[in-house]
C-alpha cells in the first residue's frame, strides 16, 4: 500500500525526522519509540503525515513571508493605492486540486491502517484440537486499577500485564464502573474501555522489556475518570515465549493458594483476617474481583501502580490508600498495629511467581 | 422606558445608568454588554488556567487537590468555550453586523436582550458551584459515565447553567440569521456582504442546528441526575455512548461557530490593513458555507477510540481530511490578499499576521489527527490539548483580541493604545506558542490529557516547565491589555468616523460611536466594500437611499432581565429539589415568574417610539 506512494521521495525527509523526533521521550513511555508492530503502523503515518504538513506550510510560510518583505507600508509609502484584484480562477483552481490530490494520498494509508488495525477476526481461531491459535487477554478497568484476565489459561493478574512477545495478542476491553480508555503509548495506540460493551483490539509486543529502565513499558488510562485518574498507570512485562509459557505455568501452579488465619507467619495471618476478603492471592481465576490479585505483588514494579516499590510505601498505602489515590475504593487499615502492618508488607513483597 | 431624550445621551445618576443597561434592546449597547460578560468570564478562565499549568510546573505536585484539579479543568474549558470565546464574538457580532449591512437594529431586539441575560445568568449559574457547592468535574466533554457517577452538585450546576445559557445563544443565534435575511439596506445582496456578516450568518445557521442536540442531551442528563431518568445508565438499559454521539454531534460544529466569525474578522483586518480587496471574495463565501456543510458530517473523530468499527472510523477519516481543502482555500486567499497590497502594521493587523502561521499549525495537527489509526495514539493525550489550543487561541482568540482593537474605536469613540496593544501581542503570542508547541510532543511522549500530575522520570518534566512559562506570558499580556482599556478609557481621545483611514465596511461610514439609530438615513449600497468605493468618489460618508425620515425605534424592556431571573430561580429549585423540600416549591416558583414576565410581554402592547425629522437634524449637526 505504502509503495504506491513514491516513498523514496520522502526518504530523506523522513529521515531528518526520526531524528528530530527520535530524541524525544523514554524508549517505554514513547509513541515516537515504537516497540512493536501496530505503533509502528501509527508511527509510519505520523511520518507520512507530517512531512505532508511540513510541506504544506512550507508554501503558506514561504509565500507568507516574501509578502510580508514585499509589500510593506514602510516601503510603498503611505500613498500607494495597491491595484484591486478580485480573484484568480488559475490560482484558485490550484489551490484546491492540489490538498485535494495530497488529502488522495494520506486517506489511502489511513482507510488501509483503519481496517488492518481493526481486524479482530483472528481472536476466535482454533487449531484442529480446539485450542486457541491466538492468546487473548480480557482487560477490565476499574477505579484506579487494571484487571488482566488470560481465559484459556485460567488465570487472573492484575496491575501488570504479562504478555508474550512476537505474536499477536488479542484484548477485549470492558470498564466496571465508569469509562477508562487502555493505552500503552510505546506499543500502540489506545481503545476505550466502555462500561456497556466489550471493545476488541490487538498489539504486537517487539521488545522484551527486561532491557529496558524499569523492566517495565508503562500503560496509562486515557479517559478522564476521576480525581485518580492521572494515578491510573499500570506496567507491561514482555517475555519471550518460553518465558511466558514459564510465567503461565508457574501462575497455574498457583491454584487454591490462600492465606491462613492460623499461619505461623504473623504476615500470613493479619493479610487472612484483614485483606483476603477482597485481595486473592491465587492467580487461577476469572476476572470480576474487587480488589487487584496480589500473587504476583513482589514481582511488581510499583505499589498500587505508582508508587516506588518498597516495604515503606506498601505500608503507607494499606494505612491510608485515600491519601495516595484519591478517589479508589479501598478502605484505609490505619487502625492495624505497626507490626502486623509491618509483617503484612513483607508477606506481600514476598509473594512471587518469577525468581 | 427609553426616551429620545436619554438615548441622546445626558448625563445621568448611576440608577438611570444602571437601569438603562438593564432594559436595552440597542444592539451597540448589547454588544457591550456581552463583551463584559464575555470579557469576564475570560479572566476567570485564565485565571483556571494559570492554576492548571503552575499545578503542572514540576511533577508531582501538590498545589492543588486531584479532584480540584479535576474541577479547575472542567471550569476552564466550559467557561472558555461557551461563556467567553462565543459572548465575546457575540459582541462583536451584534456591534457591527447591523452596522454593516445598513440596519438600525437587529430583527428582534426584545430577543436580543433575552438572548444576553440568558448567557449571563446561565454562566452565573455555572459559576457559583464555586461557592455553594463543588464545581463540576467530568471535563466540559462531560461524558456521561463519570458525570451521572460524580457525587455532588457539580454536574448539575453544569447541566443547568449551560441550558440556560444555551437557549440564550440559540434565540441570538435566530436572531441574527432573520437579521441579516431581511434587514440588509437596498443594494446590500448577498454577495455583496462582508466576510464578517457572511460568517456570522453561516455561524448562526450551525448554531440552529448544532444546539438542539446539546439542549436534548443536557436535558437527558438533567433527567437523570435530578428526575431519576435512565438515559445513560446501561444497567438501566440506558447507554453512554449515546451521550458522546450527542455531545459531539453538537461539540464539533460549536468548533465551526467559534473559528467562523473569527475568520470573518481576519478577513476585514486582512483587507483594510493591505489596502486591497478580499482575494477570491465568492471562493471565500463558498469555502465558508463549506466548511460549516461539512462541519456536520466529521463529529465522530472525536471518536475513533470509542469502538465504532473500522467502517465508521474511516468515513470519519476521510470525511474530517475533506475539511483541509476548503480551509487551505481561506489560507490561500488571505495570503493573496496582502500579495501586492500596501500592509500597514496596526495592532489588528498584527494579530491577523500571527494569526496565520498558529491557525496553519493547528489545522495541520487536525489533518494528522484526522488520520484515524494515528489518533488512536493522539486521541486523549497532551497532543490534542495543543491541537484545539493551536486552533482556539491561535485562530478564535487572536481574532477575539484583533477585533477588540480593531472595533474598538467604533463601540467606544476611543482608540486603544497601539503601543500598550503591540506590547500585548508579543507578550500573548510568544507565549501562547510556548505554552502550546511542546504539548504536541509532550502527548507524543506518552503524556495523557486532564492529568493532575505526572510522575517524575518520564521525561516530561522540561516541556512542562516551558509550558507554563508560557501560560505566564500570556498572563502578562492579558494584563497589559486590562491596563490598556483602563488607560484609553481614561484618556477618552474621541476619534472620527473612520479612525484607521482604510475603513471599507459601511460601520466606517457613520460616527464613532454610531447614533442609538445608526443611519439617520438608510444607506445604498453600491457594491462590495461600498465605503471603500464612496471614498474613491470623493464622498465622505455614505449614499442615501432615502429622505430624512422619522425613524422607528423599539422601547426598552426590563422584562427580558426579570424572564431570566425566573429560570435562573428555577435552575435552584430543580437541583436543590433532590435534597430540600422547598425545592419544588422554588422549582415551581420560578417557573410560573417567567410565565407570568411571557404573559406581560404579550398582553401589553409596546409599539416603540419616533425619532423625528427635526430631532434627527438637530443630532447630526450637533456632531458636525
Amino acid at each position: 500500500m505504502m509503495k504506491g506512494l513514491k516513498k523514496w521521495r520522502l526518504v530523506t525527509l523522513l529521515a531528518a525526522l526520526t531524528i528530530i523526533l527520535s530524541g524525544c521521550g523514554e524508549e517505554y513511555l514513547s509513541t515516537l519509540l515504537p516497540a512493536g508492530e501496530v505503533g509502528q503502523d501509527q508511527f509510519n503515518l505520523l511520518l507520512l503525515t507530517t512531512g505532508i504538513m511540513i510541506l504544506v506550510m512550507a508554501v503558506v510560510f514561504t509565500i507568507y513571508f516574501i509578502a510580508l518583505a514585499k509589500f510593506r507600508r514602510k516601503k510603498l509609502g503611505d500613498d500607494h493605492m495597491p491595484k484591486d484584484v478580485e480573484g484568480s480562477h488559475k490560482l484558485e483552481f490550484i489551490w484546491t486540486a492540489i490538498p485535494i490530490l495530497l488529502v488522495i494520498i494520506m486517506a489511502v494509508p489511513t482507510v488501509y491502517y483503519t481496517y488492518k488495525l481493526g481486524d479482530v477476526s483472528a481472536m476466535e481461531a482454533t487449531d484442529d484440537e480446539g485450542n486457541a491459535e491466538n492468546l487473548v487477554v480480557n482487560v477490565t478497568a476499574k477505579l484506579y486499577w487494571w484487571e488482566f484476565e488470560y481465559p484459556e489459561h485460567g488465570i487472573v493478574t492484575a496491575q501488570e500485564l504479562v504478555v508474550p512477545t512476537g505474536e499477536k495478542v488479542y484484548f477485549n476491553l470492558i470498564a466496571s464502573d465508569v469509562k477508562h480508555s487502555f493505552w500503552i503509548p510505546a506499543v500502540g495506540g489506545k481503545l476505550d474501555t466502555n462500561v456497556e460493551n466489550v471493545n476488541k483490539f490487538y498489539l504486537t509486543f517487539d521488545k522484551e522489556s527486561k532491557d529496558l529502565e524499569d523492566g517495565v513499558f508503562y500503560g496509562k488510562c486515557a479517559e478522564l475518570c476521576g480525581p485518580s485518574h492521572a494515578l491510573m498507570d499500570f506496567k507491561v512485562k514482555t517475555l519471550s515465549p518460553d518465558e511466558f509459557d514459564g510465567w503461565v505455568a508457574a501462575m497455574k501452579d498457583t491454584e487454591g493458594a490462600t492465606a491462613n488465619p492460623d499461619s505461623a507467619d504473623a504476615g500470613e495471618a493479619a493479610f487472612a483476617n484483614s485483606c483476603l476478603y477482597c485481595h486473592a492471592v491465587s492467580g487461577v481465576g476469572t476476572s470480576g474481583a474487587s480488589a487487584p490479585n496480589l500473587t504476583t505483588f513482589g514481582d511488581r514494579n510499583r505499589v498500587a501502580g505508582f508508587l516506588e516499590h518498597d516495604k515503606q510505601n506498601t505500608i503507607d498505602w494499606i494505612k491510608d490508600p485515600q491519601k495516595y489515590k484519591p478517589g479508589n475504593l479501598m478502605p484505609a487499615f490505619g487502625d492495624l498495629s505497626e507490626e502486623d502492618l509491618d509483617a503484612i508488607a513483607d508477606y506481600l513483597l514476598d509473594l512471587k511467581v518469577e525468581e | 422606558m427609553t426616551t429620545v431624550a436619554n438615548s441622546v445621551g445626558q448625563k445621568k445618576g448611576f440608577g438611570a445608568t444602571l437601569w438603562d443597561w438593564l432594559t436595552t434592546v440597542d444592539h451597540k449597547k448589547i454588544g457591550i454588554l456581552y463583551l463584559i460578560g464575555g470579557g469576564f468570564f475570560f479572566v476567570l478562565g485564565g485565571i483556571e488556567a494559570m492554576l492548571i499549568r503552575l499545578q503542572l510546573l514540576v511533577p508531582n505536585n501538590d498545589f492543588v487537590s486531584a479532584g480540584f484539579y479535576n474541577e479547575l479543568i472542567t471550569m476552564h474549558g466550559t467557561t472558555m468555550i461557551f461563556l467567553a470565546a462565543m459572548p465575546l464574538l457575540f459582541g462583536f457580532m451584534n456591534a457591527i453586523v447591523p452596522l454593516q449591512i445598513g440596519a438600525r437594529d437587529v430583527a428582534f431586539p426584545f430577543i436580543n436582550s433575552l438572548g444576553f441575560w440568558m448567557f449571563f445568568f446561565g454562566g452565573l449559574f455555572l459559576n457559583l458551584s464555586w461557592f455553594l457547592d463543588a464545581a463540576p468535574d467530568a471535563g466540559w466533554t462531560s461524558y456521561a459515565s463519570l458525570s451521572i457517577a460524580s457525587t455532588g452538585h457539580g454536574i448539575d450546576f453544569y447541566a443547568i447553567g449551560l441550558q440556560i445559557a444555551g437557549a440564550g445563544t440559540l434565540m441570538a443565534g435566530i436572531n441574527f440569521l432573520v437579521t441579516i435575511i431581511n434587514m440588509r439596506a437596498p443594494g446590500m445582496t448577498y454577495m455583496r456582504m462582508p466576510l464578517f456578516t457572511w460568517t456570522t450568518f453561516v455561524a448562526s445557521a450551525l448554531i440552529l442546528f448544532a444546539f438542539p442536540p446539546l439542549t436534548i442531551g443536557i436535558f437527558f442528563l438533567t433527567f437523570d441526575r435530578m428526575f431519576g431518568g435512565n438515559f445513560f445508565d446501561h444497567t438501566m438499559g440506558g447507554n453512554t455512548i449515546i451521550w458522546e454521539h450527542i455531545f459531539w454531534i453538537f461539540g464539533h460544529p460549536e468548533v465551526y461557530i467559534l473559528i467562523l466569525p473569527a475568520f470573518g474578522i481576519f478577513s476585514e483586518i486582512f483587507s483594510v490593513f493591505a489596502r486591497k480587496r478580499l482575494f477570491g471574495y465568492s471562493a471565500m463565501v463558498f469555502a465558508t458555507v463549506l466548511i460549516g456543510f461539512l462541519g456536520f458530517m466529521v463529529w465522530a473523530h472525536h471518536m475513533f477510540t470509542v469502538g465504532l468499527g473500522p467502517t465508521a472510523n474511516a468515513i470519519f477519516a476521510v470525511a474530517t481530511m475533506a475539511i483541509a481543502v476548503p480551509t487551505g482555500v481561506k489560507i490561500f486567499n488571505w495570503l493573496l490578499t496582502i500579495w501586492g497590497g500596501n500592509i500597514t502594521m496596526t495592532t489588528p493587523m498584527l494579530y491577523a499576521l500571527g494569526f496565520i502561521p498558529s491557525f496553519v499549525m493547528g489545522g495541520v495537527t487536525g489533518v494528522q489527527q484526522g488520520a484515524a489509526p494515528l489518533d488512536y495514539q493522539l486521541h486523549d493525550s497532551y497532543f490534542i490539548v495543543a491541537h484545539f489550543h493551536y486552533v482556539i487561541v491561535g485562530g478564535v482568540v487572536l481574532a477575539i483580541l484583533a477585533a477588540t482593537h480593531y472595533w474598538w474605536p467604533k463601540m467606544f469613540g476611543t482608540m486603544l493604545s497601539e503601543k500598550l496593544g503591540k506590547i500585548t501581542f508579543w507578550f500573548f503570542f510568544i507565549g501562547f506558542h510556548m505554552t502550546f508547541f511542546l504539548q504536541h510532543f509532550l502527548g507524543l511522549m506518552g503524556m495523557p490529557r486532564r492529568v493532575w500530575t505526572y510522575m517524575d522520570g518520564q521525561g516530561w518534566n522540561l516541556f512542562n516547565l516551558i509550558s507554563t512559562i508560557g501560560a505566564v506570558l500570556m498572563a502578562i499580556g492579558t494584563i497589559v491589555l486590562l491596563i490598556n482599556i483602563i488607560v484609553t478609557t481614561a484618556k477618552n481621545v474621541r476619534v472620527g468616523n473612520d479612525p484607521w483611514e482604510d475603513g471599507r465596511t459601511l460601520e466606517w461610514a457613520i460616527p464613532s460611536p454610531p447614533p442609538f439609530y445608526n443611519f439617520a438615513q438608510t444607506p445604498l449600497v453600491r457594491g462590495l466594500d461600498t465605503y471603500w468605493i464612496e471614498k474613491q468618489e470623493g464622498h465622505n460618508g455614505y449614499t442615501a437611499a432615502e429622505p430624512v425620515t422619522d425613524i422607528h425605534m423599539p422601547n426598552g424592556s426590563i422584562i427580558p432581565f426579570f424572564m431570566t431571573l425566573g429560570i435562573f430561580i428555577a435552575g435552584f429549585g430543580a437541583m436543590y429539589r433532590v435534597d430540600h423540600s422547598w425545592g419544588l416549591p422554588v422549582l415551581v416558583f420560578g417557573l410560573a415568574f417567567t410565565f407570568l414576565t411571557m404573559a406581560i410581554r404579550s398582553v401589553k402592547d409596546d409599539l416603540g417610539f419616533y425619532v423625528t425629522k427635526d430631532q434627527i437634524r438637530r443630532m447630526e449637526r450637533g456632531r458636525d
